[in-house]
């Protein structure tokens, strides 16, 4: 079994501030990460290695040169090999350019290692920007089904079969592999690098593909050859001046709110 | 590009009935219709789909192409794809409005992959570029902290989900007729690659309707035990709401996912949100940082809930929410 794991390197959202004065985010300098759904993805993956040792975890980023601290981190739990797709060409590729780009990637990855992937993962979506699009727009670029929203999977003669998430609560869903597959927050947790993983990961050679050696149509990549474009980005106006209460008991607090509420006509 | 025209708002049902989340787009698809002088085109694909189109044209829609079959009546990725895919090439429309559902965000970005054109998701604002004349879709980024403003200049049809909730359903007039196009797309044997062999569904909680719902109680780990769900429950009931849940209630295993709200569990827009021992993390304001009115209830004054919270109460939630609940009982009698 060959498994490929998409991850993205994103920065921590959590730790980005507001600059409340000029209303702008303060991105420079903030941690990235491996985006979160990844990490679930990538734990999905190596899971089905714990149990079948034939089994080999790659992993692949499209990114900055500096992504390639995000493709350590996964080699340091569980992954055998990484690949980075960087290019300056491909900077503010849409997800429809991002798709072709790592369909692209998949197909030279193979190509390279002289073998398919079996099944591809990827989180559900980026917490960056999340669109939850670039999963099922691969699974089109490589004309193989897809399962989105993923929990748990379990592989079964030439089959993937996913609890996944749905509005009313879950299903089960089977695909004919090779499929993609987006993995959601799942009930297990990444497990930990160790000292000897994190050593191993940062003496791991990792193979770098870029615009030519995908041989990729350059007007379909980047900026220019993306269909939708972002034109502006701002900080939303905040709320303020909210009420707040603060009293002897709950009860004087609940009258008090209710008193509010029904004033003001929200109930 | 001008040969693409009017707006399609893709008519999500269910046994029939039109989602919420589509009939919601109608009133918004109109006014970009109106401003662009494009019709508004309701595409209504499922089976035994009539209550679906009379909803689809009681809200607005000036026309509807209809895919009726029981081929469709269960939700397929691939299935439903191909029949967009020919809807499209045949009809050409500029604009696809989407409703930002599971199964909307399951699909959209498949058929805009099939189309090779551009896709925004989870929008909360949308506009004509007057300039252009091209939609101007404006979405959340970065978990709700930064808002971005999108284009599609050029590539056709042009394609947004839409975050449910955002827009409000217009009153329907049942008296409104349009034209009704029957179309017949069979789905090629070997098109669909997936099969749903379970169904899980929720038994008591089946009903969660969260997305639907006007006022929703949530409750988070600053509830301090699952028995609490009672209060927030009884609470809920006052207001004729629904329970939601933070991730860390779900992730400690309190209440059912289902029930969860936020960047891993649903997105809502209620008019009233009652969040309950709840801190306030990014990934649960971006599930619904868009609700019209928010009331936080926490013990810690500085919890970041309180910075979005339009009222707030600084206290204990065992104490709290049982008079609170009494107060509204009282006010209702």
């Amino acid at each position: 079994m060959n498994i490929l794991v998409c991850i993205k390197q994103v920065p921590d959202i959590e730790q980005i501030k507001i600059d409340t004065s000029k209303n702008v985010m303060l991105i420079e300098g903030v941690p990235t990460i491996v985006n979160t759904f990844d990490t679930y993805a990538l734990e999905t993956a190596v899971k089905v290695k714990d149990a079948d040792p034939a089994t080999k975890v790659y992993v692949v980023t499209m990114g900055p040169e500096k992504a390639k601290e995000a493709l350590k981190s996964c080699l340091s739990v569980g992954a055998d090999k990484a690949y980075l797709v960087s290019d300056s060409v491909l900077a503010d590729s849409d997800t429809l350019a991002t798709s072709y780009v790592l369909g692209s990637a998949v197909k030279a990855i193979e190509a390279s290692e002289a073998l398919s992937f079996d099944l591809i993962l990827c989180g559900k979506q980026a917490v960056d920007g999340d669109t939850a699009q670039v999963g099922s727009q691969l699974a089109e670029y490589l004309n193989y089904p897809q399962i989105t929203s993923a929990l748990e999977i379990a592989l079964d003669g030439g089959k993937v079969r996913a609890k996944r998430e749905t509005e009313e609560g879950n299903e089960v869903m089977e695909a004919a592999l090779p499929a993609v597959v987006t993995i959601t927050k799942t009930a297990y947790e990444p497990r930990y690098a160790s000292v000897k993983t994190k050593m191993a990961a940062n003496r791991a050679q990792i193979p770098l593909l870029t615009a030519a050696d995908l041989a990729l149509d350059t007007a379909l990549v980047g900026l220019n050859g993306s269909a939708a474009k972002v034109v502006k980005t701002f900080v939303p106006e905040r709320k303020k001046g909210g009420v707040k209460i603060q009293e002897e008991t709950g009860e004087l607090a609940a009258d008090k709110l209710t008193a509010l509420l029904s004033n003001a006509g929200v109930i | 590009m001008s040969e693409y025209k009017n707006f399609w708002v893709f008519i999500e049902s269910q046994n029939g009935e039109a989602k919420n989340a589509s009939l919601e787009l109608l009133s918004p698809g109109k006014k970009l219709a109106d401003a662009a002088g494009e019709k508004l085109v309701a595409v209504v694909l499922g089976s035994q789909v009539e209550a679906a189109v009379k909803a689809a044209i009681s809200y607005g829609a000036d026309e509807v192409i209809k895919v009726d079959s029981a081929e469709y009546a269960d939700y397929s990725t691939e299935g439903y794809t191909y029949a967009l895919e020919q809807l499209v090439n045949k009809y050409k429309p500029a604009t696809i409005l989407i409703g930002a559902t599971g199964k909307g965000r399951d699909l959209a970005p498949r058929l805009a992959g099939r189309l090779k054109t551009g896709l925004v998701a989870d929008c909360t604002g949308l506009d004509i570029d007057a300039s252009t004349g091209t939609v101007l879709w404006t979405r959340p980024v970065y978990g709700g902290k930064s808002m971005a403003s999108i284009e599609i200049p050029s590539a056709r049809p042009q394609i947004g989900t839409v975050r449910q909730g955002v827009f409000k359903r217009g009153e329907p007039d049942t008296g409104r007729s349009a034209d009704i196009i029957g179309e017949n797309i069979s789905i090629p044997a070997g098109t669909i690659r997936t099969s749903v062999v379970e169904k899980i569904a929720e038994a008591a909680e089946g009903a969660v309707k969260l997305e639907e719902a006007d006022v929703i109680v949530s409750g988070g780990r600053g509830l301090g035990k699952p028995e609490n769900f009672s209060l927030v429950k009884d609470l809920a009931d006052v207001l004729g709401g629904v329970v939601g849940a933070s991730r860390a209630a779900v992730d400690a295993g309190w209440i059912s996912h289902v029930h969860q709200v936020g960047q891993t569990g649903k997105t809502v827009g209620p008019k009233l949100y009652i969040a309950c021992g709840i801190s306030g993390a990014i990934q649960h304001l971006a599930g619904m940082s868009g609700s019209d009115v928010i009331i936080a209830i926490n013990r810690d004054c500085d919890a970041p809930i309180f910075d979005i919270a339009d009222y707030g109460i600084v206290g204990d939630i065992k104490e709290v929410l049982p008079a609170l609940t009494e107060a509204i009982k009282k006010l209702k009698a």
